[in-house]
């Protein structure tokens, strides 16, 4: 037993579980993108105390570098506006704190059950083997270099199939946020915008204060810059 | 900690991290705050995976392989999901799930 172990991972586990909890309860989205990262950091953290390093390494990289970012993009992109009189829960979201609850109230029981066979399990699977009479602990947990040979051996198939997968994955999205040159929308500068206040164009907007697309009007109000 | 730390709370962990993320999937009026709902999903379900490995298997690669094709999968569905997010905003101008009923006629 030790206490330092103990501390260290209750101290990640809050942590993971605390920005967890902020993610789905904040209101404003953008927060809720940065409550996000901390709680993959948390995850790292424990995969780090796991001793998985490389995963933490990756788990860094992917989520918290780039899953999140393209979060932002996303939030950025499609400009939500989130005021007070916004509702940004369902109306009956009970309901999934009900459904969250109960499926956390079958979980627990049924894990803390098994609890004592696993601990069994564990004890035999942190010898290592064929222990040395005298010498530490001889077990060696799994490292990149284990992991690089598995790619390219037993699972070599999984390997490639799963980067094809990737691929289309970028096919994809790119095709399906494409936009046609012809539709796509202009979106005005500061002083682009002012300009049309002067002339006492008002741009047309939605019931959420977000500019609507002009060609969706049926017409092109042309810019100053434009004209000339 | 293998030593120190049971098995049984670090499951436990992962458990109320996926059942956050299932509240948020389930709740949220925006698809990007569902979509985040899921990641947090996922990333419970690779605690689990990297847990299972380290206390019961620690010499093999199994678990560790399993949770990175995980990631993977998880960075694709990201990626396609995003673009989707994005695809109906330009149609319909708004990300609300509930906004979103063209198919309920």
């Amino acid at each position: 037993m030790n206490p330092i172990a103990i501390g260290v991972f209750i101290v990640i586990a809050l942590l993971t579980l605390g920005s967890g909890i902020m993610v789905v309860t904040v209101r404003n989205i953008i927060h809720s993108a940065l409550w996000l990262i901390a709680s993959f950091i948390g995850v790292a953290a424990l995969y780090l105390l796991m001793e998985a390093e490389f995963l933490a390494v990756v788990q860094i990289l992917v989520y918290a570098g780039a899953v999140s970012i393209l979060v932002l993009f996303a939030i950025m992109l499609t400009r939500q506006v989130t005021g007070e009189g916004v509702r940004v829960v369902f109306e009956r979201w009970w309901v999934a704190l009900l459904i969250a609850l109960g499926l956390f109230g079958v979980i627990v029981p049924t894990l803390w059950k098994h609890g004592a066979t696993w601990e069994e399990a564990a004890k035999l699977a942190q010898v290592g083997p064929a222990p040395v009479e005298g010498a530490a602990n001889s077990l060696q947990v799994a490292t990149a270099t284990e992991i690089g040979r598995s790619f390219m051996g037993e699972y070599l198939l999984p390997f490639e199939v799963v980067s094809v997968l990737l691929l289309m994955a970028l096919i994809g999205a790119v095709v399906i946020a494409y936009e046609e040159r012809t539709r796509r929308r202009r979106v005005l500068t500061l002083a682009e915008e002012l300009a049309l206040k002067k002339r006492g164009i008002v741009e047309p907007r939605d019931a959420e204060g977000a500019v609507m697309p002009r060609e969706a009007e049926g017409k092109v109000i042309l810019l100053d810059s434009e004209q000339a | 900690m293998v030593g120190s730390v049971p098995l049984v709370w670090v499951l436990t962990l992962a458990a109320g991290l996926f059942c956050i993320g299932l509240f948020g999937a389930l709740s949220r009026r925006n698809i990007v705050g569902m979509l985040m709902g899921i990641e947090l999903m996922l990333n419970s379900v690779n605690i689990n995976l990297v847990a299972f490995w380290r206390y019961l298997q620690p010499t093999g690669t199994a678990g560790l392989i399993f949770a990175i094709f995980t990631i993977a999968v998880a960075a694709a569905e990201v990626a396609v999901g995003l673009a989707m997010v994005i695809a109906i905003y330009r149609a319909r101008l708004t990300i609300n799930a509930d906004e979103i009923d063209t198919l309920k006629g």
